[in-house]
């Protein structure tokens, strides 16, 4: 019902000062905390588990599964590293809630590590994310003061070291294994799998590695409990996502949403995204961050089988690839009548190849071909074999790679060519409208000139 | 020879101490910023041997791990580097504008530096500022929903400050 959604993440967000440590407390921040440390650490992994809670990443992976999973081999550190790599197209609610309430974030990093047994825990960050970087770091300084990290946690008996570190300018190292890689002082070449972090991640210790999000849901999950939590939302879809909404709609922004939504209330409602922008007609939406594949209007207000589409694991999922699409980190970016699929797609393909790191040849070739490919349909030289040729490329990545980017990088061509081949089609037979469609297509290297 | 200031040696000595012992390689990337903004926003074959040596690893290991990420910068740049965003939402909200418009006003490309030094254009991916777009970042600042008057305004306030920008 429009107006009911319950706020579990952003209640807080637009109190003046909430980033700092003593209003965050006057608002019952830290109150979790202290009740969390006086439970058992397995009490705390079985709420978060009886919660329904599912990662907030991307791959939507049962947190509490996870947690459970993570080795305890006698005198090993185990690991907890929040992923704050967020680079994902489309996706900026993690930047947003590290912003705003950055204690909501240590507090639910705190909580964590208490619960998985770690003494020490890192928050990976991007690094072109340096001014979050900065405010993290003050309010872990905060914290500290207050002994709610370092030493005898709140006389609890309980020790915990908390950093930050910055990333260097790497999509895949959001990729937990890369991330861990990188977190070494390495390149961000993914991990064959197994073994898993669980067992052996940052310096081959257990470790866990869970994104911002999900980190901060563990706050009201502890605070509610885990039954109460898993009541919140629909189906398995439990509690409420944040949603980085973008692109052609009156009201872009993150929005806080109870899962199970109906997507046309989201987009059209003056509560969210207020509709599209200059009275146009929406054409698209991406509703889950780049890699997910793109649906046209009337799939992705309704399924196939002409059910109202909600935002949900299970309902955007519903038809599969024919018809359907992913939550994944919930980046939904909305493109009017106006927009070039076809272009939109080479930014996506232009996006994947540059950030490919290279180990697996369907992948690092792949990506530059599709790029390729679709540069000749925004240079008007394309054929028409091109779009099968630009099919059968992306066909030959999914599942041939050591992780998932190859994939995520050929599903969106897969499903522009499935929902609007009739574009690409154009692109060839009507090279003169392609004239008047701007572009542009540059390399990323810098050259330094006169100096 | 290169050598960090005292203030830039206390912070990386403080930097490696989040590590355990004998994992002090974990401190590359955050060095590596440090040495960039240390030395004019780039890092030189000097300075990443002096980080090196800080670490007691290596100098291709940091070779190898500053080539990858972009945001270490192998060559020189202006005193400020444009980072402007080109995927999709930023796309689909003008960034082609943006960029075609400080194309013109600086006389330069992408990827080249203005002939006195002061300003870099770059092309760069999604910075999750994707609600605000278009967009780009100069050092740790992100300037948002930009229009070309607001173009004009930052440009102007870079020649009167002329500080060098930094991401630390
Ligand atoms: C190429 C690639 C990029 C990813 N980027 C991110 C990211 O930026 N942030 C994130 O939390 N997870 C990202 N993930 C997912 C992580 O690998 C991992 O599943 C996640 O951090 C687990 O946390 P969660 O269970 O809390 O979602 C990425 C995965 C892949 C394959
Ligand atoms: S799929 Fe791509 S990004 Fe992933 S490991 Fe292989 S080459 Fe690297
Ligand atoms: S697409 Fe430009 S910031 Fe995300």
């Amino acid at each position: 019902m429009l107006g009911m959604t319950k706020k579990l993440l952003l209640a807080l967000d637009h109190i003046e000062g909430i980033s700092k440590l003593d209003v965050y407390r006057q608002h019952g921040g830290y109150a979790v905390l202290q009740k969390a440390l006086k439970a058992t650490p397995e009490s705390l992994v079985e709420e978060v588990k009886k919660s329904g809670l599912r990662g907030r990443g991307g791959a939507g992976f049962p947190t509490g599964m996870k947690w459970s999973f993570l080795a305890k081999p006698e005198g090993v550190p185990r690991y907890l590293v929040c992923n704050a790599d967020e680079s994902e197209p489309g996706t900026f609610k993690d930047r947003y809630l590290m912003e705003r309430i950055p204690h909501l974030l240590i507090e639910g990093m705190i909580i964590s590590s208490f619960a998985l047994g770690a003494n020490t825990s890192y928050i990976y960050v991007r690094g072109e994310y340096y001014y979050i970087i900065k405010i993290l770091e003050k309010a872990i300084e905060e914290a500290y003061a207050a002994g709610l990290l370092g030493k005898n946690i709140l006389g609890s008996g309980y020790d915990l070291n908390l950093y930050v570190q910055p990333g260097g300018g790497a999509y895949i190292c959001g990729e937990e294994t890369a991330l861990l890689e990188s977190l070494e002082g390495k390149r961000g070449n993914p991990r064959i799998k197994p073994p898993f972090p669980a067992v052996a991640g940052l310096w081959g210790c257990p470790t866990v590695v869970n994104n911002v999000e999900t980190i901060a849901a563990v706050v009201p999950i502890i605070q509610m409990g885990g039954d109460e939590y898993a009541k919140i939302g629909i189906g398995k879809s439990t509690g409420t996502k944040l949603i980085s909404a973008s692109g052609h709609i009156n009201k872009p922004g993150v929005y806080e949403i109870e899962l199970g939504l109906p997507v046309e209330e989201f987009i059209y409602s003056e509560q969210y995204c207020g509709g599209i922008r200059n009275g146009k007609k929406m054409k698209a939406v991406v509703a889950g961050g780049s890699s997910v594949p793109i649906l046209p209007t009337e799939l992705i207000l309704k399924t196939a089988a002409g059910e109202p589409r909600l935002m949900s694991y299970e309902s955007l999922g519903d038809g599969g690839f024919a018809t359907g699409t992913m939550l994944g980190s919930g980046g939904f970016i909305v493109y009017d009548e106006d927009t070039s699929i076809v272009k939109n797609l080479f930014t996506f393909a232009r996006f994947y190849h540059h950030e490919s790191c290279g180990q697996c040849s369907p992948c690092r070739e792949g990506t530059g071909w599709m790029e390729k490919i679709l540069h000749k349909f925004i240079d008007g030289h394309a054929t028409l074999a091109d779009i099968d040729l630009l099919w059968d490329v992306q066909s030959k990545i999914e599942g041939k790679t050591i992780c998932p980017l190859g994939e995520a990088a050929a599903w969106p061509v897969a499903a522009a060519i499935r929902h609007f081949r009739h574009e690409f089609e154009a692109y060839v037979n009507n090279p003169a409208a392609i004239k008047q469609v701007k572009h542009y297509y540059r390399l990323n290297k810098l050259e330094v000139v006169n100096s | 020879m290169v050598q960090f200031s005292t203030e830039a040696k206390a912070i990386a000595e403080k930097i490696i101490r989040r590590y355990p012992e004998g994992k002090q390689k974990s401190a590359l990337l955050p060095l590596l910023h440090l040495a960039q903004a240390e030395f004019d926003g780039w890092l030189s074959v000097e300075t990443m041997d002096y980080v090196a040596e800080l670490l007691s690893i290596k100098p291709i290991e940091v070779y190898e791990v500053a080539s990858f990420y972009t945001m270490f910068n192998l060559q020189p740049v202006g005193r400020y580097l444009i980072e402007i965003c080109q995927t999709s939402s930023c796309w689909a909200c003008g960034a082609e504008d943006i960029i075609e418009y400080l194309e013109g006003k600086l006389q330069i490309k992408v990827g080249q530096t203005t002939p006195d030094g002061m300003f870099t254009l770059k092309t760069v991916e999604c910075l999750g500022s994707c609600g605000t777009a278009p967009m780009f970042q100069i050092g740790d600042k992100f300037h948002e929903n930009l229009t070309l008057e607001k173009v004009d305004g930052i440009l102007e306030t870079c020649k009167t400050e002329n500080k060098r920008s930094r991401y630390c």
